[in-house]
């Protein structure tokens, strides 16, 4: 299901210029389109756009703007997924550095992580989120070599990564504390072993299994905190398409033209769906025992 | 360089207890291990016995450098190596290995076996064609087929597991083998098997042993000398037999009537047994360790620290009322370098007549 989701968001030039003949962000305000052989405007006078037309053109139809929802949805299914995938691979290799240290060195280093961890952990999300969204779009990034503009898509996409870095850490950092204990890692430290070496070597293979588990679960969290934001407005900006900012234009005109709304949000609750189905088959295949939530 | 390949002085392990609201304050030490002395020499097997908690195990993770001593100085093939760092420590990484008492612990189960046994020859920096060779030459070194490498720890039974632990121990050709409770995970069948395969191998490989057990049995086959342990001391240190027929220390006659006999109704002997718990090694009683569960404690018992007695054939004991000396033999003893450093200096005596019964 999440693999015809994304098989779907990767055809999206295709479908855009084969089917819809249109790009996501082309506007057609004024223009007419035949549906079922007589000529209808694409946004009526008083502003009203028109809605699923179920052939080619306009298939869901289209947006204020006269810009084909289709198409939209399914580039905004390339920037969500983008955005997703990207920031759970910042939270989990974040993740997995920062349990492996705090869980192996404890001590100060346990205590220093865990404490940020806290803080991060006490600030809501979203408000987080939106917060560093709006203040990083604002100015743009300049962080060394590091340099993104106002409307970049790394901003949101690092906003989520580093937020839920806690989600991954501390259960990471728990299992560490217990394996670290075990006879193996000593038998390891008796042959000289270093701690990095130790980390990765030894320790590494071990929670493989519980960050696979994760892994879905948080893509799936990467989503929808990604709608969200750009909901808000704090994440991906128009005319990019996500579809959180076309839920967002379709909120404006939901009584008259609610597909606009619709589209994307079954969108969204498939991708979720499928993404916790995945999730849910992973923690079954590798431990049936074990329980593992995402709490938010 | 003597032929001493481990000498241990005065070695202390004290845990820190901390407790405290904000502020950790150290409130007091378990004292796991307290003024442990010893020497090893090469090709020599040193059963090390006492009862759960006693300290062996803080003992032989110490020795290993495992863990950073409290006191004390350890001596490695004539180098201190109590304090080394990580690099100093290769020496000892290299010639003393340890092999574990849960062999379903010790080995990592998400590696195969021939990364297992390898491990530490990688850290040695030799080459991969030779690791190969050499893995092939261990696995059947210790008894198992050379298709076991490409396996995982789960799919071996114990017994083999601990013939895994055994051969990473050898991979590095190490001089010392320090075993931890080798055998006591294990079925008594398999037992035997691992205690003959540590016997064959120190034969071939002329190894040292520090093989650390909980029951005076298992040690007997395989030791040349034995140090009892009780609350982190040593109390007696003998030549293996000697020290069955001979027990010195009450405690060691305690411990030996311990020992399960198959047909205790024909094998009618005198068991001593010495009822309650070990106290606690935060708080040991003064004086000797083990006065508070002592048959022939005395007065001077919870107050002197009995120093370790060398008596005739290599047998010492730390006691102030030892078991089967003459007078003469007390007469010839000495105080053995090996005391703890608060023992004082006194004699033992032979037990007063009347309080013997």
């Amino acid at each position: 299901m999440f693999v015809l989701l994304v098989v779907m968001a990767l055809c999206a030039p295709l479908y855009a210029k084969h089917v819809a003949h249109t790009t996501p962000d082309r506007n057609n305000i004024t223009g007419k389109v035949t549906v079922g052989g007589e000529q209808r405007d694409v946004v009526s006078l008083d502003g009203i756009p028109i809605g699923p037309t179920w052939q080619g053109e306009y298939l869901l139809g289209a947006d204020q703007n006269g810009r084909d929802v289709a198409v939209r949805l399914l580039y905004g299914a390339r920037n969500s997924m983008f955005i997703a995938l990207t920031a759970t691979a910042i939270t989990t290799i974040l993740g997995i550095i920062l349990g492996l240290l705090a869980g192996y060195y404890r001590g100060v280093v346990d205590w220093i992580i865990s404490r940020s961890m806290d803080v991060l952990w006490a600030i809501p999300v979203l408000l987080l989120g939106v917060a560093l969204g709006v203040s990083l779009a604002l100015g743009g990034v300049k962080l060394g070599p590091l340099e993104l503009s106002g409307d970049s898509l790394w901003i949101p996409t690092l906003i989520i990564g580093v937020v839920g870095v806690v989600y991954l850490a501390r259960p990471l950092r728990g299992e560490v504390l217990r394996l670290r204990e075990q006879e193996f890692v000593e038998a390891a430290r008796a042959q000289g072993a270093s701690g990095p070496r130790i980390m990765f070597g030894e320790i590494f293979p071990n929670i493989i299994a519980t960050v696979l588990v994760f892994f879905p679960l948080l893509v799936a969290n990467a989503v929808l905190l990604e709608a969200a934001l750009s909901f808000l407005g704090a994440g991906v900006r128009d005319p990019d398409p996500s579809w959180g900012t076309m839920i967002g234009e379709g909120e404006k005109v939901i009584i008259t033209q609610p597909a606009l709304t619709i589209a994307p949000g079954l969108m969204l609750v498939l991708t979720v769906l499928s993404l916790n189905v995945v999730g849910e088959a992973v923690r079954e295949a590798i431990d049936p025992r074990a329980r593992v939530r995402l709490e938010q | 360089m003597s032929d001493d390949l481990l000498r241990v002085e005065h070695v202390r392990q004290w845990f820190p207890l901390r407790a405290g609201l904000l502020f950790d304050r150290t409130v007091g030490h378990v004292r796991a291990v307290d003024d442990v002395s010893f020497t090893l020499s090469r090709g020599e097997t040193l059963g090390l016995v006492g009862e759960s908690g006693c300290g062996k195990t803080t003992l032989a993770r110490t020795v290993l450098r495992l863990l950073t001593p409290t006191g004390g100085s350890i001596t490695f093939q004539g180098q201190d190596v109590t304090t080394a760092g990580r690099r100093d420590l290769a020496p000892l990484r290299r010639d003393a290995q340890l092999v574990f008492q849960d062999p379903h612990a010790s080995l990592n189960p998400r590696k195969c076996v021939g990364d297992i046994v390898s491990a530490p020859l990688k850290r040695q920096g030799v080459g991969k064609a030779e690791r190969r060779a050499r893995v092939g030459e261990l696995l059947e070194l210790v008894g198992l087929p050379a298709s076991a490498r490409s396996r995982y720890p789960h799919e071996f039974s114990g017994g083999q597991r601990q013939r895994i632990g055994i051969a990473r121990a050898l991979a590095v050709k190490p001089k010392l083998i320090v075993l931890d409770e080798p055998v006591s995970a294990l079925d008594v069948s398999i037992q035997a098997q691992i205690v003959n395969l540590l016997d064959d191998l120190q034969e071939e490989l002329g190894l040292s042993y520090l093989f650390v057990a909980h029951d005076l049995a298992v040690v007997r086959h395989v030791s040349d000398r034995i140090a009892v342990m009780y609350l982190g001391r040593i109390v007696e240190l003998s030549p293996a037999e000697e020290l069955y027929h001979r027990p010195i220390h009450p405690y060691t006659e305690a411990l030996l009537g311990a020992i399960p006999v198959p047909e205790p109704r024909r094998a009618r002997r005198q068991r001593a047994v010495v009822g309650g718990e070990p106290p606690s090694p935060i708080d040991p009683p003064s004086g000797c360790v083990f006065h508070t569960r002592c048959p022939r404690a005395q007065a001077k018992c919870s107050v002197e620290v009995p120093p370790l007695t060398q008596y005739d054939g290599g047998h010492a004991a730390a006691c102030h009322y030892p078991l089967n000396v003459t007078e003469a033999q007390i007469a010839a003893s000495t105080r053995s370098p090996d005391s703890p450093e608060a023992a004082g200096d006194v004699t033992p005596e032979v037990l007063p007549v009347a309080q013997s019964a």
